[in-house]
């Protein structure tokens, strides 16, 4: 999180140098909320790989922590520095780097933004992502289906307030399960009376776990758990099974990492959706060459697809099984 | 030199206990569930790596110094143990003690820059968070370690006492507080971590090896936050190369909290564990409420600059 200067400035000598030797190749820029998240890993190996088959030169940088603006600014700064014809970027702050990618693409820069909008969603040329409220609606009429009409008394783990991201899924989830909830645009959380605990994860393990055992204090009788990640979702199941929880009680969860879907797996994640980072940025990089060669320009959102993941299916829901999961998942296998 | 005048309670002692304790009333009205064993055990187990990285932290900044590394030194002494456990197949003793003979070694690193080169020790750990956490993600290649031996997450595990469960690593963290305690109030090097704090000059004149003091601290701070390490990966049941983030200012502010003076030379160990159950008690108690997260940061940040601007005024109107 704190080497990122570093990268920068070395990616931009290399880029400074590399212009005049590759001039032909189209420059792709990459900028990820971090370099570390395994997310983001996947994402840059995608990019990596799409650009070595398409003979374009890939430069990546990254903000140090999730919600770095600063960092991001910087790259972009940097990146066009560079050369760069198209910058593919992950918004730490959707509306915080909207200016500097306005800068960008009024020096004929193509910008798109992958796995989550600006605000605007028009400051960007494109947005290929994951539809995040169908992703949660998937989880949410599995655990319908799966629990049949037995009451529920239900946990949410979120990412943390105002994300639109956080508020998708949650109110997907919920969309999904049949209760009440609001739209995809809506960044609000839906509190209806089923849902008896509201805690923030930050999608971090330790504090999923510590959000669970608090909502467990709260309401013992909780027994079913949305999750806004997989590491939320490990940290819950955690927190359930030292309360000798974990049978009675069904988690949900978004992402699809390799790590992810081993917990579906082993039980501890009833279903999660998979969304596919490595599809988004080969998508962006292949959009950037076309762009170099042709100056067309991709426009819109290109929803990237999200497929549910459960070890049992569930009567009238689509789902697929952990095998498939695990051959499309992202991290270390 | 240190004289009684340390024990008795001032200001900025007693602070933080009135501070714990209000919350605790406060927070016993609005929600039923929180006055309860149960709960109290809960939330000590959620404070107890950073109760343990803040021992570390009130060593150093006894002395006047500061830590910035500790949270990353504490995350790299994790993936270490679980690494070298999980890829080398060895005795999980045998690989919790290689990493906290990492933790040390980055103390002893640490140690050493600031005494024998007399870099600040800001500088210093600024320096030493990077290459700690630069290290944490190209040793774990950013991935998190999985599928721990039991011998590694024992301390995560509990025990009952009537109705309550207690996890084994809150009585190791209650009980390195004690240990600290008694050894900062009742050994002559305890009381030279104080003395070095409040006066570097004058007791290096009184024939004490300061650097020595001040080296043995950073190595026993290294060597608290390996026992953090292991009391994250315990709770966790993971090795996270993304662990210490937060960790690492939480430890500064619970030392904060719980009085002990950035200036140096005051202070009590067992304060920073009050300031690192104040975190927990709001964090928990706002949970139980159902007030958002982002309650707690402003007030643990309110509570901070409180804390400061206390030791502050006590310092200007005390001595």
């Amino acid at each position: 999180m704190l080497h990122t200067r570093t990268h920068l400035a070395i990616a931009t000598v290399i880029g400074a140098i590399a212009l005049p030797t590759f001039a032909s190749e189209p420059i792709i820029g990459l900028i990820t909320k971090t370099e570390t998240n395994p997310f983001f890993v996947k994402m840059k190996e995608g990019a990596t790989a799409e650009a070595k088959a398409k003979g374009a030169k890939l430069l990546s940088a990254a903000g140090k922590t999730d919600g770095d603006n600063a960092g991001q600014v910087t790259a972009i700064e940097n990146m066009i520095a560079a050369g760069a014809k198209t910058i593919l970027i992950t918004p730490s702050d959707s509306k915080a780097i909207v200016p500097s990618i306005k800068k960008a693409r009024d020096k004929g820069v193509l910008v798109i933004a992958l796995d989550s909008p600006t605000e605007p969603i028009d400051a960007t040329d494109a947005l290929f992502a994951t539809d995040n409220y169908k992703a949660g609606i998937l989880i949410g009429e599995y655990a319908k289906a799966s629990l049949g009409g037995k009451p529920v008394k239900i946990a949410t783990l979120d990412l943390f307030p105002g994300h639109p991201v956080g508020a998708q899924r949650h109110n997907g989830f919920l969309q999904g399960f049949g209760l009440k909830s609001f739209d995809a645009k809506n960044n609000e959380l839906a509190k209806p009376a089923e849902v008896v605990c509201m805690a923030d994860s930050f999608g971090d393990q330790a504090k999923g776990q510590t959000a669970m055992e608090n909502c467990l204090q709260k309401n013992p009788d909780i027994n079913l758990v949305y999750t806004i990640n997989e590491p939320a979702a490990a940290g819950a199941f955690n927190a359930l099974k030292k309360a000798g929880k974990e049978k009675g009680v069904m988690v949900v969860s978004v992402d699809g990492g390799c790590q992810g879907i081993k917990d579906v797996a082993a039980g501890k994640i009833a279903a999660t959706s998979q969304q596919y980072p490595l599809k988004m940025a080969a998508m962006g990089v292949a959009a950037g060459v076309e762009y170099a060669k042709t100056g067309k320009k991709p426009s819109g959102y290109t929803d990237t697809g999200v497929t549910l993941i459960a070890a049992k299916p569930a009567a009238g829901v689509d789902s697929k099984d952990t095998k498939t999961g695990m051959d499309l998942c992202w991290g270390n296998k | 030199m240190p004289s009684w005048k340390e024990h008795l309670p001032s200001i900025g002692t007693l602070g933080p206990f009135l501070a714990l304790l209000m919350a605790c009333v406060f927070f016993s009205f609005q929600s039923e569930q929180f006055l309860t064993g149960a709960n109290f055990s809960l939330i000590l187990q959620q404070v107890m790596v950073v109760g343990l990285i803040a021992i570390g932290q009130t060593l150093i900044i006894l002395t006047a110094g500061i830590d910035l590394s500790c949270g990353m030194v504490m995350a790299l002494g994790g993936v270490v143990m679980t690494k070298v456990s999980h890829d080398y197949g060895v005795h999980p003793i045998v690989a919790i003690f290689a990493g906290f003979a990492v933790t040390a070694g980055f103390g002893l690193i640490n140690g050493l820059l600031v005494t024998r080169i007399k870099l600040p020790s800001f500088i210093v750990t600024l320096g030493t968070m990077n290459i700690a956490f630069a290290i944490t993600q190209l040793y774990s290649q950013s991935q998190t370690i999985t599928d721990l031996p039991a011998g590694m997450t024992f301390l995560g595990t509990t025990f009952s006492i009537g109705q309550t469960e207690v996890a084994f690593g809150t009585v190791l963290m209650l009980a390195m507080y004690g240990i600290a305690w008694l050894w900062l109030r009742e050994t002559a090097q305890g009381r030279h971590i104080y003395a070095v704090g409040n006066n570097p000059e004058a007791t290096r004149l009184t024939g004490i090896a300061t650097h020595r003091v001040l080296l043995m601290v950073y190595v026993l701070a290294g060597l608290c936050y390996g026992i953090a390490s292991l009391l994250s990966v315990a709770r966790t049941g993971v090795g996270d190369p993304n662990a210490g983030q937060t960790e690492n200012l939480d430890a500064i502010t619970a030392v904060v909290l719980g009085g002990t003076s950035l200036f140096g030379g005051r202070g009590i160990v067992i304060g920073s564990l009050v300031g690192a159950m104040i975190v927990g008690v709001f964090r928990n108690g706002l949970t139980l409420m159902g007030v958002s997260s982002v309650y707690q940061i402003l007030i643990t940040g309110i509570l901070v600059i409180l804390a400061v601007a206390t030791d502050q005024l006590s310092r200007k109107g005390g001595r």
